[in-house]
């Protein structure tokens, strides 16, 4: 059960200004069915070039309604480019505050915004700038970017909640790591150790600490250590040369070779001999 | 403001007739029953009658029945102890549409090393049995699958599965939670090794659950402790809880009748109720071979949690497959396994009944709920007329 404020549920029960402007000078249309909510955005222009009428239609969750109203009613009166400089935490403050998790219908509502402005003006069709980093979602580098600064987020989880990016299957969790790392001064700063890793990359992961750290070693007292598969966590290996006529193999194998995989690659990697 | 509770599979009301039967242990009775003295062996007196009780309600022996915390516990127990008893075997297999308590079990137990197999099922929920037969190895320790879908109310064919998986010397755990008490069963019949039960869903108490392991399946304990349910679940009982879920469970014995039939059809008048005067909506699941109690609808092209709210302004209580319900941004994984289309996944309720529900309850949504559609539909910017 989310804690909706009152105003919340005044909008999202009573919601101001449901529909289409017929004769709409600015539209906006953003979000899809699939992402499960959608926003359309259409305001009309008096004649002093002020926001006259605002109307909305929806489809999202309880809070994603109530921004949407709330937009409307914000920005009704406003010129252009007063209305231009309305942002999500505007629309959260309007509505005297959004849950964490559902900050993200606040930024629908000020991309709905936008994208209706430059509507009017007459402004391309502005495609989703830089690169896609949340593929779930489809948000690029410069939104997650643009969230993080405006909003001062500090976390994977922050943006998720601000642009959903990284709540699907998470792959792009390191990318937006190192977005909010940049955004945040930090150089790129020594990567820690992902949790999670496909099977590529922790292939690739386990071959490389092999020939880096362990075969050096191995080769100084005349053995070697070859990779021979792996399957989930565990790493199935073949050694040569002394070390597989070593009578201290098993200490090598496991004191050695499974410790150094586990603190470089994944905490949870079993090394097992192939014989 | 009255409270129409149709979220049974959630849980379930306290029968007043198992709070009658636990008050006493409570209060006057509140020895150990482990104690030596009369007074504490009136207790475990009582605790042995509940395992009773329960036992003949699946069908089991009473030592075959461990009392255990929750639901979730059961299923810990029962896939740690397969695997526990076959360390050489690191397969082990379930579907894709299991409750979180084995789910995340399982996706934990990949990480640990285990090589898992999620089986999928098709667009009404029902279980791929070819890509199960195919799945099951040497190396398969255990096979875990669910009697009845929490969400959509869909039954495995688990009599079919259970000797197709035990012919081949292979642990079959079933994770019966939402069945129990709503459709007859007899695990002798069925053929399973281990079932997981939970007090809460049938009108027992939460914080206490049960787990049947058949006499002969190696079993080794997840709580190590005392010598408590003979040493395979340490922790001192918990008494009253116990004496409720017996005493539930003599109940549901009584009433499996009544939701076969009554249940069953307020259950169908309110699925038709709200398919006849919601236009765009439909039934998730076989209808065929479905728990008695549930239906999960889709109403497309709007949102759950919306619905829901709206409805809990009218004291209606149900549940969500929306993203936006789940705590994720993505809808159910249950719905998503059986391919809803995302129009109509965002826009599901779960309405699950119980014995307790009227007539004029069911009335009384079907009454309500299609305004309500229509309302958000009338804000959605995909709704076409």
């Amino acid at each position: 059960m989310w804690e909706y404020t009152d105003k919340v549920k005044d909008h999202f029960l009573n919601p101001r200004n449901v529909g289409v402007i017929e004769d709409a000078d600015g539209i906006g249309e953003v979000g899809s069915l699939a992402c499960g909510d959608a926003l359309k955005l259409t305001f009309k222009l008096d004649e002093t070039q002020r926001i006259k009428d605002a109307k909305f239609q929806t489809f999202g969750c309880a809070s994603a309604i109530a921004s949407s109203s709330a937009l409307t009613e914000m920005i009704k009166g406003l010129t252009l480019d007063e209305a231009a400089k309305v942002t999500n935490e505007d629309i959260a403050q309007y509505l005297g505050g959004l849950p964490k998790e559902k900050m993200h219908c606040s930024v629908m509502g000020r991309d709905a915004l936008e994208k209706a402005i430059a509507y009017y003006r007459g402004e391309a069709e502005k495609k989703p700038e830089g690169r896609i980093v949340c593929e779930c979602f489809g948000v690029t580098d410069m939104e997650i970017e643009r969230a993080v600064r405006e909003n001062n987020l500090q976390t994977i989880e922050d943006v998720t909640d601000y642009v959903k990016a990284g709540g699907g299957c998470g792959n792009c969790h390191d990318a937006i790591q190192e977005i909010i790392d940049a955004v945040r001064g930090k150089g790129p700063v020594p990567k820690e150790k992902p949790l999670r890793l496909t099977n590529i990359q922790k292939i690739k992961l386990i071959e490389e600490t092999l020939d880096r750290e362990i075969k050096p070693a191995l080769k100084k007292d005349g053995g070697d250590i070859e990779l021979v598969d792996v399957d989930g966590d565990r790493v199935f290996v073949k050694l040569h040369g002394t070390c597989a006529t070593c009578a201290a193999s098993q200490v090598t194998l496991k004191g050695y070779v499974e410790s150094k995989l586990q603190e470089l690659v994944l905490p949870q990697l079993v090394v097992e001999e192939v014989q | 403001m009255d409270v129409v509770y149709v979220d049974n599979n959630a849980t379930t009301r306290v029968a007043p007739e198992v709070i009658e039967a636990m008050l006493p242990y409570f209060g006057q009775w509140f020895g150990n029953p482990s104690s030596m003295h009369t007074f504490g062996g009136t207790v475990g007196r009582k605790l042995q009658e509940a395992r009773e009780k329960t036992a003949a309600f699946i069908g089991a022996q009473p030592e075959e029945i461990i009392f255990t915390g929750c639901g979730t516990e059961s299923d810990s127990t029962a896939i740690h102890a397969a695997i526990a008893s076959n360390p050489e075997k690191k397969h082990i297999l379930t579907s894709r549409v299991e409750h979180p308590a084995v789910k995340n079990l399982f996706e934990h137990l990949s990480k640990k090393g285990y090589r898992t197999t999620f089986i999928p099922v098709d667009r009404q929920g029902r279980l791929d049995m070819e890509a199960l037969e195919k799945s099951l190895t040497e190396d398969t320790a255990v096979v875990s699958l669910m009697w009845a879908n929490n969400e959509t109310g869909v039954l495995f064919p688990i009599e079919t599965i259970a000797p197709m998986v035990r012919d081949r010397g292979i642990v079959f755990h079933t994770d019966a939670v939402q069945a129990v008490g709503k459709i007859p069963m007899d695990v002798k019949a069925a053929g399973v090794d281990m079932l997981s039960l939970s007090g809460h869903k049938i009108h027992a108490p939460k914080g206490v659950g049960a787990l049947y392991v058949r006499k002969g399946v190696k079993y080794s304990p997840f709580l190590i402790g005392g010598h408590q349910e003979r040493g395979r679940r340490g922790g001192t009982e918990n008494v009253a809880s116990i004496i409720g879920m017996g005493r539930a469970c003599e109940l549901a014995a009584d009433h499996l009748k009544m939701q076969s039939e009554r249940v069953r059809g307020l259950r169908d008048k309110l699925e038709k109720g709200l398919l006849d005067a919601v236009p765009k909506s439909m039934v998730n699941g076989d209808r065929e071979n479905r728990l008695p109690n549930t239906t999960n609808i889709s109403f497309e092209y709007v949102e759950g949690e919306s619905i829901l709210l709206m409805m809990d302004r009218l004291g209606i209580c149900a549940s969500s497959g929306s993203a936006c319900t789940s705590g994720s941004l993505e809808p159910s994984h249950v719905l998503r396994a059986m391919g809803v289309p995302f129009t109509a996944a965002h826009g599901s309720i779960r309405f699950s009944l119980s014995i307790y529900n009227t007539e004029q309850e069911i009335d009384f949504i079907i009454e309500k709920l299609p305004p309500i559609i229509a309302k958000l539909r009338e804000m959605s910017p995909f709704w076409k007329p």
